[in-house]
Order: structure tokens, then C-alpha cells, then sequence
């Protein structure tokens, strides 16, 4: 009998175990494989998917799906083109009227109206709402006061923002900015249904929108199957039946489905894969420029690297890192060498010049170590380069970096490389101007102009201006560019500012950055936009 | 007895409490901020920043976001909000724990049926072949990584990274992969247990008065050898569980292991010490059935 009361007080207890272990078993997700529908690799975004909250390629993706706003970029070159806009129009580059095309709908059925727009920007830019995209709309005249430098917001809309009827709005900045239509095309600023005031926690789980696809069903964590929409409007109607896209938590497990047939497109070839993917996907494999540059930047907070002598330094570190051998070897062409301060996508009527830098990112180990020398060396007599150790895998091509260094200078220990264990801690010694020597910088644009890639990283205290270069004659041109009602004269300015960035060497451009993806072989006409995303409507599926 | 499993359930309150708080000081000790860390490449706005750190709590002192935390888990079964997406970390709980609890359950029961049949294979043929077959076998397995062996699958034999989560047929390679190294050493453990109590005097005893052979070894030698399998099974669970991070990877199954990991990276405190807090709570009990099971496997231990 004793025995069977062992078991028995075991028996209780497993069933401890269980309730205490028990959750709620998940929901089974659709179907998939179905015809004409297209399996792609996915992440799991790391925020709600709400246009002015997503700031990465993984709810990006969602967006381009699901967002059509005023404007749209031109999957291939990049320009800015009318999508719900039928135009808007300014005398001043500050007040603009803008007028919507007819019979744009939502996929519930609503109307899209100048209200859909101004009221997602209104919530776009609430402090109350924490939109991480919130400063997209701080040219709006108004956003100091619906998300103040702190304390409360003191009013809910922004008064730059005017209903004028169902198919016109106008718009006040508070200051001139010609170029600004041509950033209407970011995912921040597409219009919103009612749906998502009057019902958020059910729109977040089941996105509105009013783009060629529609949410067929949303497994947070594993699985989004979108869906080609048979109403939608515009011009550039899906070409397949639809998208499932599948988290995958590690991207070599999804080349191996692609090469296996299990998955059709993977849009982030994993470094190790580089190798092979010839071998494994022949032309299948892409390879375009997006609009991503990486540099070095560099603490001018820290006086040594703040003075005439240390532009020498500047420009003698440039020339001694050999661009074209780290982008070959490291990255497999993957990466190109930069040879100005913002994207090859941006095209030569954009404001890309290559070259512009000149002799200064040519790889000329002499004249560096000259230059070097001459500006007294490094400050505390050895160059650290910082970068975040958890993702991205920069330790190779920061020892590369280094390398080229000490081999230009004959000293093996001059530059060397400097981990900071996680992202968040890099990002906060950055924030926290903690930084001794130059560290990674990398921006992804947020718009092609070639504004983008300046005004927000070298501006005097712009947002992104990491390393607090300050230059009043660089501020001076952008001012200026802004102010142009002309799109010419306006790149022209700001070339001539990029000018001074390199006279100055205020940060040292390393190279331009691809998109890469592979595809099986069930699917065609796939390419990547200049935001290295996917150009998932024009997929077709034989 | 009762007494006993009540007492050793009042002990794990203590024990709950103290190891809870110690992952959270560690989590929140990592340098860095988690809500700056939001924007990526980009500076973060600094009144966004503030807002969201302010609504999230994480603007308080750690005591009082461990008294927050810990009394919204136990008053209201409320683990927090995520940083980044503002879910609730129940929801990301009962998305993961389902998925793991498969893999993990099948793991488990592929390593005791397998592992303890093969140990008692080569427990009662100690020395000769296929003892030493299954020993090689067994060495073969504990010195290859487990993504080697799970690359090998998918490469070489074709199999499969699973497509639903939820098919739990899709799950049973993972988890033979998931379970093989435990399973070398549960082989291992019965074998040498039962070639050690062969030789035993309540073993000659039981021969000698004549009991038949199937309930010499099936009563009393097994029940005696089992003992020190059942010690490495009941932790074994709890690791297959959460340490299934390089298993969950290879077959992109989206469990526990995973999202741990990812947790870390994305510096995602809430969601880790809810994770970490359950799967305290799993080796506590287990520990507790380990410690109940020894008394009914060997009759001379007894709890009062």
C-alpha cells in the first residue's frame, strides 16, 4: 500500500507541474503553397506595424504590401512619383496644397480623404502615441506643440495641417523645404482608416490599408499571409496571388529551405552563403545598390579630434584603408566603395557624384602616412575603431580596417579594433558622447534625396549627427539648398556642401552598401527597391 | 508524505522569489538602453524616448519595478508589456511555451524510451558486442555539436525545416536532434547502474530463491538502477527546454530557446524573466517529482 501512495503523491504533483506549465495552445495558421502564392523569408518586426512606428526592412515590408500614400518610389530609379497625389503645388517651398486622386478606397470599403491623411499624421506625430517615426513630421508647422521637448503635448493636431474638403488639404512647414513633397513617399506618411482610431488593438492584429495586398491572416511570431486586394486602384496591380511571409529566426536555415525548394524568395543572403551562391542559385541571385552608406564617424566633443591638424589625420586614415580589397574579400562585393557621402541610387540627377571625394578615398598608403605624421599622429597615440560585437558581424571588416592601417603606417599596433558587447550599449555611448576615437556609423535613407544623406547626420545638432560635427559653412549651404524652388540648383547646393564634408573630412565614407536575394526558380521578375525591400507585386509566379 | 510535498511547496516560494529577483538585477545590470536601441542606426528622440520608458515603468528604481513586476505576476498573472511591440509577454508566453513543450515533451520521450532500452541492452551484456556498439554509438553522438548532426540531416538526408510550428509531426526529427545528447548520456547512466547492481546481493538473493527472470530484472534490478537516470532526467527537461537555442534555429521551429535568445539581443527584459520565471518553475517541480519518484522507485527511502 505504501507504494501506491508514493505514486500517488507523484501523481499530484505532476499535476502540479501541468497547471502550473499549462498555457493556452496557439491558433493553427492557414494553409499556404496554395497557387500563385509566393513564400518569403521574413524577421519578426520589432514593432507594431503601424506606418509612423516602423523604422526597419521587416515591417517595412508589411507596409510596401498594405500603404499606398501621396507618393511612391520608383522601385527602379528611385524617383518620387504620384501615387494617391494628383498634385501639390507651392509658390513659397513652405505652404503646400495638396490634391487627392478619385476613387481610392481602403480594402474594408472607406473612402481615402484628406481626413485619412491629416489624421494619421496628427497621430503620427502625438508624443502621447510614441511613434518612433514622429520626427518625419517635424517640418510641419505645429509639431512643437503636439510633441513638445517635454511635458505634455499641448494640443492634439498640428496646425500646419488643414482639411480644405474631401479631396484637398493644405499643409504649413515651418520652415522652407523645396524637396519635401519628394519625402511624401515614406511609409510614415500613408493615410489611415477609421479603423485604426476606432479600433487600434484589432487593426494591429489585422491590418487596413489600401495597398495592393490585404492581410489574409497574422501569426505573430511565425507567419503573415498577405493577399492580392482585387480593388485596389492604382497602376502597379500585384502579379501573384500573394505573399506568405514566414519568420525565420536565423537566416541560414533560410537559404538552406530556399536551395531545399521549400521557400521561394530569401531576401538576406547570410555572409557564409556568399561563397556558394553562385554554385547554388546561378542568376538567380541579385545583387543592387540600396541606399545604405557606411562610415566612420568621428567624437569632435573630444578636443584632439577637433582641430586642423586632425583633418590631416582624418584624411590620412582615408587614404590608407584599402576600400576595394575589404569590399572584395570581406563582403564578396556585397558592398562597394564609396567614393562620395550618399547612394549610388540616388542617381546622378539626384545628387550621387562619384568621385567627389577624389584623392581622399583613393587608397594611397604613402601619402597617408605622410599625412598622418604630419598631423601629429593619432590622438592618444593609438586609433581605436568602435562597433557593436552582437550583429552584423563588423569585427571582420573593422580588423580589415585596421589592418590596411597599420600596414600603410608600418605598425602593427597602431589602429585596433574596439567591441562594445551589445547594440544598445553602443548606441548609448554614442547618445552619451562617450566616445574616444571614430566608431561605425551606418545610415539607411529614409527617403532618395540626397537631403537624406546629409542635413540629418552633419547638420549642427541634427538628430543623427553622432559625432557633433559642427561647420557653419556646411549649415550655410543646406540652409540655402532647402530654400531652392529649383530641384537643380538645390542638389547643386548641397554638392557644394557635401564640398566641405570633404575638405574637412568630417566623416570618412567607406562604402556603399547592396541588397542581395536569392529566388527559386518557381518564381520570376523579382528585383529589390533602392530600400534593398522586395518588389513583391511584380513577382510573378509560373 | 503530504506534509512533505506541502513543506517542499512552501520552500519553492523562497526559492522563486530569490532567483526571479537575481535575473532581473542581471538583466537590468546589462548596459545600454533597450528603448534608445528602438531606433537603430538612427538618434533616438529623446522625448519619445522618455514617454515610452515612463509608460513602460523603467523610469522608476529597480526595487520598485521588481515590486511592480512581481506583484502584477502574481495579482493578475501580468507579465509586462514587450519594449518593442508593446505586446504582452503572456501572449508571447502562450505563443512560445506550446511549441516548446512539444518539441521538448517528444525529445524527452525519444531519450527515455531509447536511452533507457539501450542501456539496459548493454547493462546486461556488459563487455560484449553490443555493449561496446552501443557505447561507440553513444561516444559518436556526445562528441558531435548538435548543429552538426541537425546540418547533417537537412543536407544530407533531406530533411526539412519545419513549416508550421504547429504540426507536431514536422517536430519529431528536431527532436530526436534536440534529445540525442541527452539520450547518450541516459544510455549510459542505465548501463552502467544495471551492470553495477547485476553483481549486487539482493540480485543473487532474488536468483537464488528462484524468482523468474523477468521479475528479477524488471522489478528489482531496474528499479534500483533507475535512480540515477531519473536525478538526470527530471533537470534534463528543463534544458531541454529552454536550451533548445541552436535545435530551434536549424529547423526555424519559433520556441522558447529562440525567443530567450532573442530576448537578450533585443535586451527585451520583461519578456526574458517571464520566460526565465517559468522555466524556474519547471525545474522546481521537476526537482520536487525527481525527489518523489526516489521513494517509490526504492522502497528504503521514505519522507515522513
Amino acid at each position: 500500500m505504501r507504494r501506491a501512495t508514493h505514486a500517488k503523491w507523484a501523481a499530484g504533483a505532476v499535476a502540479v507541474a501541468l497547471a502550473a506549465t499549462a498555457c493556452g495552445g496557439g491558433g493553427s495558421g492557414g494553409g499556404g503553397g496554395a497557387e500563385g502564392i509566393v513564400s518569403s523569408s521574413w524577421g519578426d518586426p520589432q514593432n507594431p506595424l503601424e506606418p509612423a512606428n516602423t523604422n526597419e526592412v521587416q515591417g517595412g515590408k508589411v507596409l510596401d504590401m498594405l500603404m499606398r500614400g501621396l507618393k511612391r518610389y520608383d522601385p527602379k530609379t528611385g524617383e518620387a512619383k504620384d501615387m494617391l497625389a494628383q498634385s501639390i503645388e507651392t509658390s513659397d517651398s513652405e505652404n503646400f496644397k495638396v490634391t487627392l486622386k478619385d476613387g481610392w478606397t481602403f480594402s474594408n470599403g472607406e473612402k481615402v480623404t484628406a481626413k485619412s491623411f491629416v489624421d494619421a499624421w496628427n497621430y503620427g506625430a502625438n508624443l502621447k502615441n510614441n511613434q518612433k517615426n514622429a520626427s518625419m513630421f517635424s517640418y510641419i508647422d505645429g509639431y512643437d506643440q503636439i510633441h513638445p521637448k517635454s511635458g505634455a503635448p499641448a494640443a492634439d493636431t498640428m496646425s500646419g495641417l488643414k482639411v480644405v474638403d474631401d479631396k484637398t488639404f493644405t499643409v504649413k512647414l515651418n520652415q522652407k523645404f523645396s524637396t519635401w513633397p519628394d519625402t511624401l513617399g515614406y511609409p510614415a506618411f500613408a493615410p489611415l482608416p477609421r479603423a485604426f482610431f476606432d479600433n487600434h488593438a484589432a487593426w494591429l492584429s489585422k491590418p487596413v490599408g489600401n495597398g495592393p495586398y490585404t492581410v489574409d491572416s497574422y501569426t505573430k511570431g511565425s507567419k503573415l499571409a498577405m493577399r492580392k486586394w482585387a480593388g485596389y486602384m492604382g497602376a502597379d496591380k500585384a502579379q501573384n496571388g500573394g505573399i506568405d511571409l514566414k519568420v525565420y529566426t536565423d537566416n541560414n536555415t533560410a537559404y538552406t529551405d530556399l536551395t531545399a525548394g521549400n521557400l521561394d524568395l530569401v531576401d538576406d543572403v547570410p555572409a557564409s552563403q556568399l561563397k556558394n551562391v553562385k554554385a547554388d542559385l546561378g542568376d538567380r541571385y541579385i545583387n543592387t545598390p540600396a541606399g545604405i552608406i557606411q562610415t566612420l564617424a568621428f567624437p569632435y566633443y573630444d578636443a584632439a579630434w577637433n582641430t586642423p591638424d586632425a583633418v590631416k589625420v582624418r584624411k590620412g586614415i582615408s587614404m590608407a584603408i584599402n576600400r576595394q580589397q575589404i569590399t572584395d574579400t570581406i563582403f564578396q562585393k556585397t558592398r562597394t566603395p564609396a567614393t562620395d557621402w550618399t547612394s549610388p541610387v540616388l542617381g546622378e540627377a539626384g545628387g550621387y557624384k562619384a568621385g567627389l571625394c577624389g584623392d581622399s578615398c583613393t587608397y594611397n598608403p604613402t601619402e597617408a602616412k605622410k599625412l598622418i605624421t604630419e598631423g601629429g599622429g593619432f590622438p592618444g597615440g593609438q586609433l581605436k575603431i568602435s562597433y557593436n560585437a552582437d550583429t552584423g558581424s563588423h569585427k571582420e571588416w573593422v580588423d580589415a580596417v585596421c589592418n590596411s592601417i597599420n600596414n600603410a603606417l608600418g605598425n602593427d599596433k597602431a589602429c585596433v579594433g574596439g567591441p562594445v558587447g551589445t547594440f544598445a550599449d553602443f548606441r548609448s555611448q554614442i547618445t552619451q558622447s562617450k566616445m574616444s576615437g571614430p566608431f561605425r556609423a551606418g545610415w539607411q535613407m529614409d527617403y532618395p534625396l540626397i537631403q537624406n544623406f546629409l542635413q540629418p547626420l552633419y547638420y549642427t545638432g541634427a538628430s543623427s549627427n553622432d559625432g557633433k560635427w559642427s561647420n557653419a559653412e556646411f549649415d550655410k549651404l543646406v540652409d540655402q539648398a532647402n530654400a531652392d524652388t529649383d530641384k537643380a540648383k538645390a542638389v547643386a547646393d548641397f554638392q557644394q556642401a557635401e564640398g566641405v564634408l570633404r575638405d574637412q573630412m568630417g566623416a570618412i565614407p567607406l562604402w556603399y552598401q547592396n541588397g542581395s536575394a536569392g529566388y527559386s526558380t518557381r518564381i520570376s521578375n523579382v528585383s529589390l527597391n533602392p530600400f534593398s525591400v522586395p518588389v513583391y507585386d511584380q513577382i510573378k509566379v509560373s | 508524505m503530504g506534509r512533505y510535498v506541502a513543506r517542499r511547496l512552501l520552500q519553492m516560494i523562497p526559492v522563486f522569489l530569490g532567483t526571479t529577483l537575481l535575473i532581473f538585477l542581471m538583466v537590468y545590470s546589462l548596459p545600454g538602453d533597450p528603448v534608445a536601441a528602438l531606433f537603430g542606426d538612427k538618434a533616438a528622440d529623446p522625448t519619445t524616448v522618455a514617454k515610452i520608458r515612463h509608460d513602460l515603468g523603467l523610469d522608476h528604481s529597480i526595487w520598485r519595478q521588481y515590486w511592480d513586476y512581481m506583484s502584477g505576476i502574481v495579482l493578475h498573472f501580468d507579465f509586462g508589456n514587450q519594449i518593442a511591440s508593446g505586446r504582452p509577454v503572456t501572449d508571447i508566453l502562450s505563443s512560445a511555451f506550446p511549441v516548446t513543450l512539444r518539441l521538448a515533451g517528444l525529445a524527452f520521450v525519444f531519450e527515455v524510451v531509447v536511452g533507457i532500452g539501450l542501456g539496459i541492452m548493454a547493462g546486461m551484456r556488459a563487455g560484449r558486442l553490443a555493449d561496446n556498439a552501443i557505447l561507440i554509438f553513444t561516444l559518436l553522438i556526445i562528441s558531435v555539436p548538435v548543429f552538426v548532426i541537425g546540418n547533417i540531416l537537412i543536407g544530407t538526408f533531406g530533411v526539412n525545416a519545419v513549416s508550421l510550428d504547429e504540426n507536431t509531426s514536422e517536430l519529431i526529427v528536431p527532436a530526436m536532434v534536440l534529445g540525442s545528447l541527452s539520450l547518450a548520456y541516459v544510455v549510459r547512466l542505465t548501463r552502467t547502474s544495471m551492470a553495477e547492481n547485476l553483481r549486487a546481493d539482493y540480485m543473487r538473493t532474488a536468483i537464488a530463491k528462484g524468482l523468474p527472470r523477468r521479475r528479477v530484472v524488471g522489478v528489482h534490478l531496474m528499479r534500483n538502477s533507475l535512480i540515477p537516470v531519473v536525478t538526470f532526467l527530471g533537470t534534463d527537461l528543463g534544458a531541454l527546454m529552454g536550451g533548445a537555442v541552436v535545435t530551434e534555429s536549424i529547423f526555424n521551429i519559433h520556441g522558447v530557446g529562440g525567443t530567450i535568445y532573442e530576448s537578450i539581443v533585443r535586451r527585451e527584459g520583461t519578456t526574458l524573466v517571464g520566460l526565465v520565471t517559468i522555466l524556474v518553475l519547471v525545474y522546481l517541480v521537476m526537482a520536487l517529482l525527481v525527489d518523489l519518484l526516489y521513494a517509490v522507485l526504492d522502497p528504503r527511502i521514505r519522507y515522513a
